[in-house]
């Protein structure tokens, strides 16, 4: 990072637009990195609440890096986990409370998992890995994008799994009356979490297929 | 300075502490009106939903003003202690609306005087009394409001909801399929209550009679014990309420 303050970075410069982009794909966080997992199988049998819960991590991950890259010089070494830990559970127990008072039903469904965000590894692994050794800007365009990694696969496993498995997209039924009357059965198995394992398997084969780097030897 | 220093390591962690507590203590307070008001439209929603009407978050109040025309708490003994309707008392001083049942349930089994709510409902001309009702699941609590017809003894309508039964298995009880087979049933027998059981194996293979049961969720049969005990526990506490009601209404049929 250039800590030149005479020739400053701009705010979008290519290295920072890389910030944003590479964990939405090459560095994707549950695609590549396999963390989140299990929120990723809990909460994408509909779309909305796999939305609430997207833009709930983007929101607690971005702002999580902020916080703690603008205090990362005070931070005492020996407690940094705890207090980066502390910062993750007051942003999280905010957003609980918000989506408790602005989005009753959906904070309902997402029951338990908005404060599971404390345990997801994607929030801590960020911290650790790069808001406590890099500016605040930096940090924070990092804490979205990495959210937004997290939030792509999310949506996609449950469009997947709301149209194959309710025959509807964000609550309205998109699959025709017609076609059920023809014999065509929304797929039970898709409402169940091991269908998520699949279909994130299966964004994987995808992924990978299209992009050779990511095999591994 | 040193920030590995104990002194500073102390006064680090109790800085941060307080100052994430006052953050938090502020949101909770401002916040407490619009969560209050969740949890109150979730129950206004619940109760008109036994009764059949559909109603949205946005609306559910104003359906509720219009629909729920008269707020009952009874004793034990079934004799009206406190009457709400059209946005006054006529005897007493609280709403059952406001009545907890888990606390009235609790204060019964300790012994306590208690009072249950009910709610009268008027849907198009007809006249419906609903129940909530409120027990024990396998993981946790299990609720629900139960509407009956005019004669206080024909099921209109049941909804029922919980905390967290298995997915496909006990959390089918807040499905329309499971609770639609309640319509109709009757939680009398000749006078005798005798609510409505929930009968593992199918009422159909059971000595029990189809007007008084319905069939338990295959894999689900602690939910549905569960479900069968809470409307037992629950409407016996309305049996005095009813056979006086009925007493007066010689026009009813049991």
């Amino acid at each position: 990072m250039s800590t030149d303050n005479n020739k400053k970075e701009p705010l979008f410069s290519p290295k920072n637009i890389k910030l944003l982009t590479s964990p939405v794909n090459m560095n994707n966080p549950i695609t590549v990195q396999v963390l989140g997992i299990c929120s990723a199988l809990a909460v994408t049998v509909k779309l909305k609440p796999a939305f609430v819960m997207a833009v709930s991590v983007i929101a607690v991950v971005a702002l999580s890096n902020l916080v703690v890259s603008l205090l990362r010089n005070t931070i005492p070494n020996r407690i940094r986990i705890i207090v980066q830990l502390t910062i993750i559970a007051l942003l999280v127990i905010l957003v609980d409370q918000v989506l408790k008072a602005f989005v009753y039903d959906v904070s309902k469904q997402l029951s338990v998992f908005v404060g599971l965000i404390i345990t997801n590894c994607i929030v801590m692994g960020r911290l650790e890995a790069f808001a406590m050794a890099n500016k605040p800007w930096q940090s924070f365009l990092d804490g979205i994008g990495n959210g937004a990694g997290y939030a792509i696969i999310l949506i996609i496993v449950a469009f997947f799994r709301e149209l194959l498995g309710s025959g509807t997209l964000w609550g309205y039924q998109v699959v025709p009356d017609a076609f059920i009357e023809l014999g065509y059965r929304h797929n039970g198995m898709m409402i169940l979490p091991p269908m998520a394992l699949i279909v994130i398997g299966v964004i994987i084969w995808v992924q990978r297929s299209r992009n050779k780097d990511l095999i591994e030897q | 300075m040193n920030t590995n220093s104990n002194k500073y390591i102390f006064l680090y962690a109790t800085v941060m502490v307080v100052l994430v507590a006052a953050i938090l203590s502020v949101v909770a307070v401002v916040l407490k009106p619009y969560q209050d008001n969740n949890v109150k439209v979730e129950k206004m929603q619940a109760i008109l939903t036994s009764a059949g009407i559909v109603s949205t978050p946005a609306d559910a109040a104003d359906l509720y003003t219009k629909h729920i025309v008269r707020e009952i708490l009874i004793d034990a003994q079934g004799n009206v202690v406190a009457s709400f309707a059209g946005g006054a008392f006529e005897t007493g001083d609280r709403r059952a609306f406001d009545a907890d049942l888990k606390v009235e349930l609790s204060k019964k089994e300790k012994g306590e005087t208690y009072v249950m709510p009910l709610f009268e409902c008027d849907k198009d001309g007809e006249k419906l009394v609903i129940i909530p009702v409120r027990g024990k699941g396998l993981w946790g609590p299990v609720w629900g409001n139960l509407a009956l017809k005019a004669d206080l003894n024909t099921v209109a309508g049941a909804t029922f909801d919980h905390k967290g039964e298995t997915p496909g298995l006990g959390a089918e009880i807040s499905t329309t399929a499971f609770q639609a087979q309640f319509v109709g049933k009757q939680i009398f027998d000749n006078g005798q209550f005798v609510s409505v059981a929930v009968v593992k194996g199918g009422v159909a293979n059971s000595n029990i009679n189809p007007a008084h049961g319905v069939d338990a969720i295959s894999g689900g049969t602690i939910t549905s014990v569960g479900v069968s005990d809470m409307l037992k526990d629950c409407l016996e506490n309305y049996v005095g309420y009813i056979q006086k009601q009925t007493q007066n209404d010689s026009t009813t049929v049991q």
